[in-house]
């Protein structure tokens, strides 16, 4: 080809072009060659590759939470509910702006300051593709309201959900206690696993001790989910396995009467069942609305709960130390007879005070005048301080804190719903820990009427009340009764009461002290025998008068003169019927006075309710003392 | 003369409709998943095509003595065109490829694709084959001045696609090949170059191609998912309309420009062989044709219309398996939209009126 004589040779460049074109058409071959390798690569090497990740791009198991048990009492009113709720949840992944955000949703429905700032907390905590939500419990307007212009706002949604829901509030809140959202310290001792899809927790009360049962077992479901995460469709389920509902052994009506009656006072009642250890009912008032807690409680309410002077939050019932007073003379009374520091009929000069042998202490009655010749019924009938102060030094400090610990005072009733106190029983080696001084007989003096250091909590005083009423057995109390399936109805009861200490005395023993209560109530010099009359039955009990305020020696008490926080506590411990007890109560009226005035017709008013519900037990009506002692 | 049959007075190619027809409703097939079992797509994309092969009826009963007369005043109208959108696009701030009609709206950078290889082919065939070192320096120019616009628009996907048309024709007219290698050679050279006049988001393609995992979120996601609808499909697919990465929303662009992996995770292997082997069919029918062409032109211009379609094919299946950047090239006459196939159908009526407008010798 010379560049100097170029003829156009048509042949010459058919040719050529033809194998130009051929040689595209080999090109586009082997090019296609080279693809279809490759696709094989994909599609037949590796598929099982791509065949995995393709499955878990559209595959993912997505937990249910269990719907929680409900709580009852043993009479089948509701104690906490599940109820339907809508909230306002937020992805976060999928915003972009989460303060602008917030701020335009605010201005379609209320959003407070405290909402946000758990939000805020929450949205730290949380992983960026679950939802979270900003208010609870939406209301018809509200939802109305953000439903229409939901679509506008990427990322928000609104989810039903079951939000836990106390219907007696603060009536039962001390029991039920309350759930709330599970924080860090309860994840990191948590069954991860059973609890990924569940945001509420057991806190305090029954729904935390019993929270293995309330809770139930987590299901999960497959499901096929778009690019989005948005589900399309369910591929396989298994159901979560719902918690039990618990029944407890709370009588609803009395435990509304025992909050009625505390209404406006600080204080605490405790009913028990002396045969097996079943709380009837628990008031500790004043109480807090549990539902308050649920969603997280705002900072305003919490503070004011924390900075009351009445204390709503403490359960008075389980954690209220108080000075027992003349409740535990009974008590005292049984564990002289056993001892042989008394017999029934020792008698003692009670001139209205009592001077300690070999030094000047001397300790005055409450009645001035004295009781005169005083054994032990009457002793207790009355509320002889002299003879218990006579008594209690005669035996002694050891053996008060042998036999009084053998009540269970100063040691933990072991309630099935925990979180109570074990309050005081002191003795020398507790001083000589704690003050590192040694025991002194007049602080003996003391304790022989309840005062000094001992501390009892009013679950405490209705326990050993019901060591006496069931005449030796010092039970568990507990306020489970039963749990039963909600799918297959089946129950897992109570079981065997439990007894933690059987106290022995004789039979006699035990009658004279219960005729000295019987006496309280029902004899014309009883402490409290205004609130034994007309009572279709017939109760034993025990009144007490704690002092807050020490008194020096020669001075008086006077309430006018004292602040109501240093009035006396005033404390009643009863149980009925006599002869065959079936409810105990303890009873404790903080500053409220006397005993026998203020907590005694608690008392009655309890007993008589729960007659009315059961009907008296049939036996033989006791009219006279001397029938009691057979 | 020989008597012309029905089919050749029409200008229609019996063996290359049959190829078009049957890719087009594969095509159909595939989209009518693809797109989510719209109808209304359906509906859209079957006018599309019969308005396609509308044109390709009207081009192939052109004359290509005629088309070559003609192609140069088609070049330097589409040229001017282009510097318009830019006009346009500059005053109205903001990338502009198309121009507005009123009634359709219309990519003059797409008639380049014809247009560029026409005017080479009637340039070329006038004169003497090979092409001189000062005729290719010509044809280069005339290629790089649209392609330029092109990219200015800035549109990489079709200033390549108009670069290839241009270099198909010159080396079916049978530029020389160590000129090949040396315009090869300096491409490679280019490529530092050009990468500091891309825009942003062309980098970013690039980047993404060399590894897609360095941003399995962002950009190389497309690639990812893409490779995942291909390989899940394994050897006969998860059967039509059971596709999880297409139809749950994993695969982007699943109508468009990744359809091609719709078709691999519901067909598997076998329906790309199935694909690969009617685009074959069409590739050698063409090439057929545009060598039994009695003209310098319509042979030269043929073919290299053969070879634009098959880059096509390969360089969007290249790209949806990974192969090569996304550049923005849907898979021809199976991807959703309407540009592309009708310049390719119209490339179509050129090859078929080279085929039936042959004077034939009397015996």
């Amino acid at each position: 080809m010379s560049p100097i004589f170029k003829f156009k040779d048509s042949d010459l460049e058919a040719r050529l072009i033809t194998r130009r074109t051929v040689t595209a058409g080999i090109l586009a071959t082997v090019f296609v060659l080279f693809v279809s390798y490759r696709i094989f690569h994909l599609q037949v090497v590796m598929h099982d590759h791509y065949s995995t990740l393709s499955q878990s791009n559209r595959v993912k198991i997505v937990p249910i939470a269990p719907t929680r048990g409900l709580i009852l009492s043993s009479d089948g009113v509701l104690l906490a509910d599940n109820r339907p709720s809508f909230s306002l949840e937020i992805i976060p992944e999928k915003v972009r702006e989460m303060d602008q955000l917030i701020d335009k949703l605010g201005k379609i429905i209320e959003i407070n300051d405290t909402g946000v700032s758990q939000f805020k907390t929450r949205l730290k905590q949380n992983r960026r593709f679950e939802s979270i939500p900003l208010v609870y419990n939406l209301s018809d307007e509200q939802l109305a309201r953000i439903a229409v212009d939901l679509h506008k706002y990427e990322g928000t949604d609104i989810v039903a959900r079951l939000n836990r829901y106390y219907p007696l509030g603060p009536m039962t809140s001390h029991t039920t206690g309350y759930v709330g959202m599970i924080d860090e310290d309860e994840l990191a001792s948590l069954n991860k696993s059973n609890y990924i899809a569940t945001s509420h927790i057991g806190k305090i009360g029954a729904e935390k001790a019993y929270e293995d049962l309330l809770h139930g077992t987590v299901g999960n479901q497959q499901v096929e989910v778009n690019v989005q995460g948005r589900v399309v469709r369910v591929l396989d389920r298994t159901p979560p396995i719902p918690g039990k509902n618990i029944y407890l052994t709370l009588n609803a009506s009395l435990q509304n009467l025992a909050i009625q009656a505390l209404e406006d006072k600080r204080g605490a009642v405790v009913a028990l069942d002396p045969n097996d250890g079943s709380v009837l009912a628990m008031a500790s008032s004043p109480g807090y609305d549990p539902n308050e807690f649920v969603n997280g409680i705002d900072a305003k309410t919490y503070r004011k709960y924390l900075n009351s002077v009445n204390t709503p939050l403490l359960n008075r019932a389980l954690q209220g130390k108080y000075p027992p007073g003349s409740t535990i003379k009974p008590v005292l009374g049984l564990a002289a007879l056993r001892h042989g520091v008394r017999i029934p009929e020792d008698e003692t000069w009670c001139p209205g005070w009592y001077i300690l042998k070999g030094t000047s202490l001397k300790k005055g009655d409450w009645k001035k005048g004295g009781h005169g010749h005083t054994n032990l019924r009457k002793a207790i009938a009355e509320s002889c301080d002299v003879y218990f102060y006579a008594l209690a030094n005669e035996m002694g400090i050891d053996l008060i804190y042998d036999s009084m610990s053998e009540f269970g005072f100063g040691k933990r009733t072991m309630v099935d719903i925990g979180g109570e106190s074990a309050g005081l029983m002191p003795s020398r080696e507790w001083k000589r820990k704690t003050l590192n001084e040694a025991w002194y007989p007049g602080e003996t003096l003391n304790i022989g009427i309840g005062q000094g250091a001992i501390l009892a909590t009013p679950i405490q005083l209705a326990v050993a009340t019901a060591a006496i009423a069931n005449r030796g057995n010092v039970l568990k109390p507990r306020f489970f009764a039963e749990a039963r399936d909600p799918l297959s109805g089946e129950t897992v009861g109570m079981g065997e009461r439990e007894v933690l200490h059987r106290i022995i005395n004789t039979e006699e023993d035990w009658e004279h002290i219960i005729s000295g209560m019987y006496d309280v109530i029902h004899a014309s010099n009883g402490t409290a025998r205004r609130v034994g009359m007309g009572a279709a039955y017939e109760f034993a009990g025990k009144s007490g008068t704690a002092q807050v305020f020490s008194l020096a020696e020669d001075e008086e008490y006077d309430a006018d003169k004292l602040v109501k926080e240093l009035h006396d506590h005033a404390l009643f411990v009863a149980f009925a019927p006599i002869n065959d007890p079936k409810i105990v109560v303890s009873i404790i009226v903080e500053n409220g006075g006397g005993g026998s005035s203020n907590a005694a017709p608690i008392a009655r008013l309890l007993f008589d309710d729960y007659f009315e519900q059961t009907g008296i037990p049939q036996e033989v009506s006791l009219n006279d003392e001397t029938t009691i002692i057979f | 003369m020989k008597q012309q049959s029905f089919s050749e007075r029409l200008h229609i190619d019996i063996p290359l409709m049959f190829g078009l027809v049957t890719l087009c409703v594969f095509g159909l097939v595939i989209l009518y998943s693809a797109s989510g079992q719209q109808a209304g797509v359906i509906y859209n994309q079957s006018a599309r095509m019969l308005f396609a092969f509308g044109l390709m009826f009207l081009v192939a009963q052109v004359s290509p003595s005629r088309l070559a007369g003609v192609s140069i005043w088609i070049f330097l109208f589409g040229v001017a065109l282009l510097v318009m959108v830019l006009v346009i696009g500059y005053v109205g701030k903001g990338a502009q490829r198309w121009l507005d009609l009123g009634v359709i709206r219309f990519q003059p950078s797409e008639l380049m694709k014809l247009s560029v290889p026409m005017v080479l082919s009637w340039y070329l065939a006038e004169k003497t084959l090979p092409p001189s070192i000062s005729q290719i320096f010509l044809s280069i120019m005339i290629i790089l001045v649209p392609v330029g616009l092109i990219v200015k628009q800035p549109d990489l996907g079709t200033a390549i696609l108009v670069c290839i048309a241009g270099f198909s024709v010159l080396f079916i007219a049978g530029m020389n090949w160590r000129y090949i290698t040396g315009i090869i050679i300096l491409g490679a050279a280019l490529i530092p170059v050009s990468w500091m006049f891309m825009y942003e988001y062309q980098r970013q393609r690039v980047m993404t191609f060399i590894n897609p995992e360095q941003d399995p979120l962002g950009a190389g996601y497309h690639i990812i998912q893409s490779m995942i609808a291909i390989g899940s499909g394994g050897l006969y697919g998860k059967g039509w309309l059971n596709g999880t990465q297409s139809h749950l929303e994993f695969l982007p662009e699943r109508s468009t420009d990744f359809i091609f992996a719709v078709l691999c995770e519901e067909f598997g292997f076998t329906g790309v062989m199935v694909l690969l082997g009617l685009y074959l069919f069409i590739i050698y029918r063409g090439l057929y044709i545009s060598m039994n062409s009695q003209t310098t032109f319509g042979k030269i211009l043929g073919a290299s219309i053969v070879l634009t379609f098959f880059v096509y094919i390969f360089v969007n299946i290249g790209m949806v398996s990974g192969q090569l950047p996304v550049v923005g090239i849907p898979l021809p006459l199976v991807s959703f939209g309407g540009t592309s196939m009708v310049t390719l159908m119209i490339g179509f009526g050129v090859l078929m009126g080279i085929h039936t407008h042959r004077r034939f010798l009397s015996d």
